[in-house]
């Protein structure tokens, strides 16, 4: 399948917090592309760097090396008027559906909202119709749902509400980290099945930030493993999963829950966890590529 | 099956409310047997907690066993033990590790004093006798002795999971209970931990009830597995017919909600 032309990229962007002494690099030359109608996973384990990307792209983090790349044109440059557009084209989903809710405020207003703000010739009654239509997308009942608040919803809908509103001003791409982690397995799959429904119907393009592979791989076409704010791994999903390269991502996909593996059928890279780690860590300047769509940054 | 280490009989447990009860637990029946590795599984709020919580009797109001319900640790029922007999069967006969164990260290005590605490108290075992058991505990959680000088916040979180899986073995008991042992922990510790703790029972020979909400995991570590729904257990099979042959629908619909890391992936149709 040929991609479209990349709407967002990073361009081997990094981002250091602490001291010039004790630098720690959570993200470093990291590169990637997102392309409309197509998701990109980001896996990788508590404090690998996957909320960085995410804030780097949300700018709420500015690089210290590299740049974010908007349809093609350095983001850095960009006048105020591009950096609107880009600001309403980017939308966010985050872990914890409550918390990114108000609980002073309904339903409808939290979908009202943006539509004020960033659609601003629409009437009150195409507003009135646009909250919804969104809801609708998101397969809830706008009638029973319009009116109630965040704390009368279950966990799934209100997730649902998240993704109507990040819908609501008609974006181009949707980061959404780790949108199900907060979710049980029951409801899960209907936020992911929307997820999917984003991208076919709309277009979109979807980073999609977990920890979990086994949804990684099925909302997403292309997956990059993140260890230590590098990308280790990267590429088509069935190709990485299918024959992973980097000792880091064997050892992480030796460690994923697989009801067709028991324990006792344990992959030789859980007998190296301290060393694989430590060597993952160390900087990887060199790109290998394995197959077509299929790279590795292998360890020093 | 003959001389399980736990039997559970006819087990209900109401939360009693100010106007209704609610039944959470549902004519729950389940033996595990000695040297197994029992899981039980289901959404949340199903009633796995309540369970283990009346299992090592830790249940506290407004929880209530119904007349008729049977918890045999060793062919004794443990609902009718006095508050002596209740002492010796904590941690002898049963120990709990919880969610958020990890967080139950007391941080103002090393790992040393957290370890004598328990054997003095339930063994009399003097400071350097509780020191030997305590760097031996140690070792079989992968964690180095010279660490019983630290405190909780000097270790990071699967070891304090450890250390708490550790001293729950210090009185060699007949049953671990884990309630979600490694949700809030990274996969590769998760699996490190569930390795060892499998490698462990096989060697010392303590039963496991194993509880999770990750089906994929607990197909991998138990033996036997029960899936409850809304307070009943509804199918108890070995974890392969689990997987491969799931009996009841809800079984089937659990597997159909969960994407596959390898193989055919699922449809998406059947949300539950
Ligand atoms: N604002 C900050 N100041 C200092 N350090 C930070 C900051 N944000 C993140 N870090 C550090 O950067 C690293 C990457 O953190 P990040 O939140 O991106 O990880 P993550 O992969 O999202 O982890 P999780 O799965 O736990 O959400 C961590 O070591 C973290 O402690
Ligand atoms: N103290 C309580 N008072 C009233 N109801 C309770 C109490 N504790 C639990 N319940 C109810 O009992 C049911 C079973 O709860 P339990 O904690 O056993 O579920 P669980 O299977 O462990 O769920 P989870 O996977 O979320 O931990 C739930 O419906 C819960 O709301
Ligand atoms: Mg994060
Ligand atoms: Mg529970």
């Amino acid at each position: 399948m040929t991609k479209a032309a990349p709407i967002l990229a990073l361009d081997k962007v990094s981002k250091i917090f602490g001291r010039a002494d004790n630098p720690l690099y959570a993200a470093r030359d990291v590169s990637f592309a997102l392309h409309p109608g197509r998701t990109l996973a980001m896996v990788g384990e508590s404090g690998s760097g996957k909320t960085t990307a995410a804030r780097l792209i949300m700018r709420e983090y500015t690089p210290d090396a590299g740049q974010l790349l908007f349809r093609g044109a350095p983001l850095g440059k960009a006048d105020s008027k591009a950096l609107k557009a880009y600001r309403s084209s980017v939308q966010m989903v985050f872990q914890d559906p409550f918390s990114s809710l108000n609980p002073a405020h309904t339903i409808h207003y939290h979908l009202d909202r943006p539509l004020r703000l960033h659609q601003r010739k629409l009437s009150h009654a195409q507003r009135h119709a646009a909250v919804e239509e969104l809801l609708t997308r998101v397969k809830l009942d706008p009638a029973q749902l319009m009116g109630k608040f965040p704390h009368e919803l279950s966990g799934g809908q209100r997730q649902r509400i998240s993704i109507a509103r990040a819908l609501a001003v008609n974006p181009q791409v949707i980061v959404a980290d780790e949108p199900t982690s907060m979710l049980d397995v029951s409801v899960r799959l209907g936020i992911l099945n929307l997820l999917n429904d984003m991208k076919r119907q709309l277009g979109l393009a979807l980073l999609y930030i977990t920890h979990d592979i086994a949804t990684a791989r099925y909302v997403a076409e292309d997956i990059m493993v993140m260890y230590a704010g590098q990308i280790v791994e990267w590429g088509d999903m069935e190709a990485v999963l299918g024959d992973p390269q980097h000792p880091y991502t064997r050892l992480l996909l030796s460690a994923v829950p697989d009801p067709d593996r028991r324990f006792s059928e344990a992959g030789e890279e859980l007998n190296q966890i301290e060393t694989i780690r430590r060597q993952s860590a160390l900087p990887q300047p060199e790109i290998r590529q394995i197959a077509e769509n299929h790279f590795i940054r292998p360890m020093p | 099956m003959t001389n399980p280490v736990l039997s559970v009989r006819n087990l209900n447990i109401d939360y009693i409310g100010a106007e209704t009860d609610f039944h959470a637990v549902k004519n729950v029946s389940f033996d595990i047997a000695p040297g197994e590795l029992f899981g039980l599984a289901g959404r949340s709020g199903c009633g796995k907690s309540t369970i283990a919580f009346a299992v090592s009797r830790l249940h506290r109001p407004p929880a209530l066993i119904r007349k008729g319900s049977q918890i045999l640790v060793d062919g004794r029922d443990v609902l009718t033990l006095d508050d002596a007999e209740l002492r010796k069967f904590r941690w002898r006969e049963v120990a709990m590790v919880f969610q958020s164990a990890m967080n139950s260290l007391n941080p103002v005590l090393t790992i040393e004093d957290q370890f004598h605490d328990v054997l003095r108290t339930h063994t009399g075992m003097s400071r350097a006798a509780a020191r030997e058991r305590a760097a031996e505990l140690l070792k079989l959680v992968d964690i180095s002795p010279d660490r019983l000088s630290a405190y909780p916040h000097q270790c990071s979180g699967g070891m304090r999971q450890r250390i708490v899986i550790a001293i729950c073995l210090a009185l060699n008991p007949k049953l671990l209970i884990m309630d979600e042992p490694t949700t809030a922990l990274d996969v590769v510790v998760q699996r490190e931990i569930l390795q060892r703790i499998d490698v462990l029972r096989r060697q010392l020979g303590f039963s496991v009830l194993f509880i999770t909400h990750d089906l994929s995991l607990m197909v991998q570590v138990s033996d036997r597995i029960g899936i409850m729904l809304e307070g009943e257990l509804v199918e108890v099979n070995d974890s392969r017919t689990i997987y491969r042959a799931p009996q009841h629908a809800y079984t089937r619909k659990l597997w159909a909600s969960m994407p596959r890391l390898h193989g055919v992936q699922i449809t998406g149709e059947v949300a539950p």
